[in-house]
């Protein structure tokens, strides 16, 4: 979540859930809290029988709407001029929390000369290079003097000063530029505005929430960005009742990003090495990948650690700690570019596991036709899915289909032991109740066997490259007999590796300031160090809660600090910001940090402490800075470079939208990304073909193939539906409960009307009115109870540039009454020129590139647009404007 | 001890926890798999296999400026009358008060007449089809664990053809757990306890709301008149009862007697008249 990441420091929620309930404000946007999040939901409800305001901006009047105390419609995708019309007012007003901004942020710092902003370049940043197509982001720094420090203006004077250059910037996100551009009713939101501001400051706090409405988007990132600099700008990071919830849609999203699902990270947030940077040995990735000062300063010890735990007594310092073992990018081998190469037949095998692509992903007829041409594919689930059975889905034909597919049966949440980490960062342990039914096993018993298998088959070998696997660390047997003899690996086994331990004695690692870059520890996740502090405590266990912060109730990452960057609770001095607000402060008696939570801030650092100029680590920052992750200690209104998309939040229109941009010339996200060929064709911008605004969603009843199945939550939502608002159905003539049939460009889903006053028409720039139709993500056709087609189906693929996020909340699509024509097999070879094709050695469509550098991406993608390059990836840029005439 | 709900719909989010758990805990089966279009609501109404029913009500009102639209929801459930038409209708006395002074069916006496159905001023008693596992296939209901027959007792587990309706979770409640529905609701909509601690509450939540210029009102906690007295399942209401599908006036239809018992007599009588008049001449 580098939208978080950037700003504060780290890429996760800055608050926990309960805390919810002490807000004396909640802006929910972005999410569908009370129908996606119904038991997290109770802390808001709490929050609110205490007399906090309750407010639910979003393009449907949803279960969350119907709680709040002010609802406000939006029109898909404009979150951006929402939120940046409340920080142009806040600005404009003086309303913002003006010592925290000036003592915590990095208002003060001046940014460069060169810098040049988008309302100069319409819609645009300095440093676009038509040429290249992509940014040059030097000049998105800040003023340095001769050794290299920040230049700063205290007194926030300065022309080219953070905060000004803010006002300029966001200057014409007016209330009546809202109500253009979202369809907000400019009373609504000015009452939300002025809500905001009244319930911040010393004395009050206010909490943001939001989930996937944000995250879905081709400039996603930079709604989150927008969301983080107006809470710094009314100061509430850190504090009691605000900080920005990040809410996760499933038991374990958190922990699974933790500890590394995704391609480009190791556990713990550590890069994952790149052929493409200069990272070929140990010292040269950690030239790469530490910073000078701030907490990643300690990078070393943790990726020491990480490989000592991965490859045990192999890894010595003489060997670089077996560094030269692990896999290095090529690319981005996130999810969607590696389904295009599966498309292209350049993947060979897939794992399944969790998961429904057939049903759930975006483009859902590329990704199972995509399957077709896989060698073999292992799909782990409880039941038959539209994934493990895309070779009958309609349309197919199996005697073509030469896929080997192995289904094997899982074990239930209640048939195995292990932890989870839900949105707080909370790291929790759940027993076994019973035996898997017949042969199911737990995932971890699968990928246990499956090493042990490796190891078997590698065993004797002298082959250098053999050597990753048997040099493995692979020894997790259950010390439990019954569970050994079924070959059930002990999940706290795992978890006390993940914690780390002295590799001389194996005793466990206390805390991760205990780690060593020599290979004396070992830790599998640092963040994770002290959940099993020895050999007989497991915090995740822990299940004692109480009337403040229950630090006894599991144990959350990191140290088991529940609310991030808490030093900000405090003022400068160390001093509660008010005895209402009280939360972590200074003691000056004992001259440490104490109060509710555990610091975030080193424990004995005084508030008066100058900042060391040029100081390692945190001796770079004074005793009055509180995010301790970041190189400067401050929170970053203004992100220099870190962002692919800009140092600052612009506007932009999805890609797939009914209007033209109003605010810049740029119409969408000039760098985004996406695959413009046969088998994933898009809407046009404006496009009269497409006229309603499409989004997507989840309802509380049905998660997916898990609740499908189940006939109690099948009959509460049984079948695909598409909600629309009375005006369209009439114009339509499409009867509530009846057949309707929605299209894209990509294709035909067919569902059943749901006709609601809750989808709100709106009335935009020169009184345009705008239909918003919303179909859920539950469905998939082939199987279970709850049925329906998936509108996964209607989607194509785009990608968020810094990321790699599909955009599957705003899009743009058709209606009319009735059912659809029969599906035919998936889109045949012949429709994607071999131009458009990816090819082997390039894993992901997007071709060889850094990941971190713009300047290298956008050269593939010119190359791409010269029509000579081998792969079908390509980015929206000036050149690819769609121009009024193509669009109407 | 009476105890009871107090179901307040301030509170609720319409998440059907109540259903799934109370579905769950007591093994009904799924009523089909119909959408309806209706809001929300795909199961309708209480029947004799869904005890829990979360009514949806949609108060749109799309005007451009000002948002003033609501979406209303109630878990409705069995209201466990202090006199009750189904427990009066019974001619085998299949249905009782037990000692938590909830209505209960005992499924084994229950000969499935229908009287109670047609009894209840709320419709919320039904009788249950006969159950027949093997043609329901694996999910239609969940399974019946025989062990469990004689803990529940309820008109499913007595394989069906017998009224059914909400026991008040009596099997957990003699084991001092709270009823299923009340457990599971994450946002305290649903509250369960003692009746006269329920009812203090209740009425302080209007008090404390109308503070907060919410009119609310009590639906049950007193006499809700015709012959009825007070509900042990009671709810607090923003809109008027029949918003919600509820009746504004139920009657118990043994109130009706008297005056029935009279028309009948006064015809008889008539008709009596009548034939004398009819057959003196003859």
């Amino acid at each position: 979540m580098p939208g978080l990441g950037t700003s504060f420091g780290r890429g996760g929620a800055t608050v926990w859930v309960p805390d919810l309930a002490h807000a004396d404000c909640i802006l929910i946007e972005g999410s569908n809290f009370a129908e996606a999040h119904p038991v997290a939901f109770r802390f808001v409800m709490q929050a609110k029988e205490r007399g906090a305001t309750i407010i639910h901006v979003d393009p449907r009047f949803t279960r969350t709407s119907a709680m709040a105390d002010v609802y406000a419609p939006i029109r898909s995708g404009t979150d951006i001029v929402f939120l940046g019309g409340i920080i142009n007012h806040v600005l404009a007003n003086e309303s913002y929390f003006k010592e925290y901004v000036a003592a915590y942020t990095n208002a003060a710092h001046l940014v460069r000369e060169d810098f040049v902003d988008t309302e100069d370049l319409h819609g645009l940043f300095s440093g676009w290079d038509e040429e290249k197509n992509g940014y040059d982001v030097a000049t998105w720094d800040f003023e340095r003097d001769e050794h290299g420090a920040v230049v700063n203006d205290p007194t926030l004077q300065h022309p080219r000063c953070v905060l000004n250059v803010m006002r300029g910037h966001f200057a014409r996100y007016t209330p009546e530029m809202v109500e253009d551009v979202c369809g907000t009713p400019r009373a609504s939101f000015l009452k939300i505005a002025e809500l905001l501001a009244k319930n911040s400051g010393r004395e009050r706090t206010t909490a943001f929430a939001y989930a996937v409405g944000w995250t879905q988007h081709t400039a996603g990132v930079q709604f989150i960005r927008t969301a983080a600099i107006l809470q710094l700008l009314l100061g509430n990071i850190g504090r009691p009742g605000g900080g920005i919830m990040a809410l996760r849609g499933h038991a374990n999203i958190q922990g699974a990003t933790d500890i590394a699902t995704l391609y480009d990270l190791l556990p713990g947030y550590l890069a994952m090495p790149s052929a493409l940077r200069n990272e070929q040995t140990l010292e040269q990735y950690l030239k790469s990948t530490t910073k000078p000062s701030g907490w990643w300063a300690n990078t070393p010890k943790y990726v020491v650690s990480l490989l000592k735990a991965f490859y045990g007594d192999a890894a010595t310092k003489d060997n670089d700690f077996c560094y030269d073992y692990l896999p290095q990018l090529t690319g981005d081998h996130s999810t969607l570019p590696t389904t295009m190469a599966m498309k292209d037949g350049n993947v060979k095998g897939y794992f399944v596991i969790g998961q429904n692509p057939g049903a759930s992903s975006q483009n859902g007829e590329l990704t199972r036709s995509a399957m077709e041409r896989l060698d073999w594919l292992v799909n782990i689930d409880f039941y038959d899915n539209e994934t493990v059975s895309f070779w009958k889905r309609e349309g197919a034909d199996p005697s073509k289909i030469a896929t080997e597919v192995f289904f094997l049966p899982a074990a239930t949440v209640v048939e195995k032991e292990g932890t989870m980490v839900q949105t707080s960062r909370l790291l929790q342990w759940h027993d076994k109740a019973i035996d898997p039914a017949r042969d199911s096993h737990s995932d971890l018993w699968y990928f246990y066997d499956l090493g042990k298998r490796l190891k078997a088959l590698y065993a004797g070998s002298n082959d250098p490259k053999d050597r990753p696997i048997l040099d493995m660390t692979w020894e997790y047997d259950h010390d439990d007999p019954h569970e050994r003899a079924k070959g059930e690996p002990s999940a706290l086994r795992v978890l006390r590796e993940i914690n780390g331990f002295y590799t001389a004695t194996g005793e466990q690692v206390k805390a991760f300031t205990d780690l060593a870059d020599d290979g004396s520890t070992a830790a599998g996740g640092w963040i994770f160090t002290g959940v099993c502090p020895d050999e007989h405590t497991n915090h995740a266990r822990s299940r004692s809660g109480d009337d403040s912060t229950s630090l006894n109730w599991g144990w959350a990452w990191p140290a088991n600090r529940r609310t991030l960057y808490n030093r900000a609770s405090a003022d400068p001095d160390g001093k509660p910001w008010s005895e209402r607000k009280k939360y972590v402060w200074w003691d000056e008696e004992k001259r440490e940090w104490t109060g509710y939570d555990v610091p975030d801030f080193p424990k004995t650092k005084a508030p008066a402490t100058p900042a060391i100029p040029g100081g390692k680590g945190l001796d770079a920052h004074s005793g009055a800075d509180p995010f301790i992750m970041n190189v400067d200690g401050k929170g970053q209104l203004f992100v220099s470079g870190a962002l692919k998309d800009g140092p600052l939040p612009a506007h932009y229109e999805p890609l797939q939208s009914v209007v033209r941009n109003p605010l810049y010339e740029q119409q969408s996200n000039p760098m985004l990304r996406q695959w413009d060929r046969p088998d994933n064709a898009y809407n046009k911008a404006v496009d009269a073909a497409y006229p309603y605004v499409l989004t997507t969603y989840r309802v509380t009843e049905m998660s997916g193939i898990m609740t499908r199945y189940v006939p109690w939550l099948a009959e509460l939502q049984p079948a695909a539906f598409c909600e629309i608002n009375p005006e369209l159905a009439v114009e339509k003539g499409i009867k509530n409960g009846g057949w309707v049939t929605i299209s894209t460009a990509l294709g035909e889903m067919e569902a059943r009307a749901l006709v609601s006053g809750r989808l709100r028409p709106l009335r935009i720039a020169k009184g345009q009115r705008v239909h918003q139709i919303g179909i859920p993500y539950n469905y998939g056709s082939q199987v279970a109870f709850a049925r329906g087609d998936s509108v996964g189906d209607l989607i194509a693929l785009s990608m968020d540039p810094n990321v790699s996020i599909h955009e599957s909340k705003s899009l743009t699509c058709n209606i009319r009454a009735g059912r659809r024509a029969p599906r035919h097999s998936g889109v045949v070879d012949a429709d994607v020129p071999s131009s458009e094709r990816t090819t082997m050695g390039q894993s992901s469509a997007l071709g060889p590139e850094d990941l971190r550098d713009p300047a290298a991406l956008t050269h593939h993608a010119r190359a791409n647009d010269g029509k000579d390059a081998s792969h079908g990836m390509r980015q929206m840029g000036q050149g690819d404007r769609p121009s009024p005439e193509k669009g109407a | 001890m009476s105890t009871g709900f107090f179901t307040d719909t301030t509170l609720c989010i319409g998440c059907k926890a109540c259903e799934v758990a109370c579905k769950q805990w007591n093994e009904l089966p799924s009523d089909g798999y119909e959408f309806t279009g209706n809001s929300y609501d795909n199961t309708s109404q209480l029947s004799g296999t869904t005890w829990r029913h979360v009514a949806f009500v949609e108060q749109m009102h799309v005007e451009e400026t000002t948002i003033d639209d609501r979406w209303l929801m109630m878990s409705d459930v069995c209201k466990h009358c202090t006199h009750a038409g189904c427990m009066e209708a019974c001619p085998t006395g299949a249905i009782i008060r037990n000692e938590f002074d909830s209505v209960f069916v005992q499924p084994d006496i229950c000969n499935g007449c229908g009287y109670c159905v047609v009894s209840c001023p709320f419709g919320v008693i039904d009788l249950v089809n006969v159950f027949n596992a093997e043609a329901s296939g694996a999910y239609g209901l969940a399974t019946l664990n025989d062990q469990r027959l004689d803990d529940k007792q309820t008109a499913v587990q007595a394989t069906g053809g017998v009224a059914g309706k909400c026991t008040l979770c009596y099997d957990r409640q003699t084991l001092g757990m709270t009823p299923a529905c009340a457990k599971a609701c994450p946002t305290e909509s649903i509250q369960f306890g003692n009746l006269e601690e329920l009812r203090e509450r209740a009425n302080a939540r209007v008090e404390s709301l109308a503070k907060r210029g919410i009119e609310a009102s009590l639906y049950g906690a007193g006499d809700v008149g015709g012959g009825i007295g007070a509900l042990n399942a009671f709810f607090l209401l923003t809109d008027r009862p029949e918003a919600y599908n509820l009746p504004v006036e139920p009657v118990l239809p043994s109130t009706r007697q008297p005056a029935g018992y009279t028309a009948a007599a006064l015809t008889a009588a008539g008709l009596a008249i009548a034939g004398w008049m009819i057959f003196r001449n003859a």
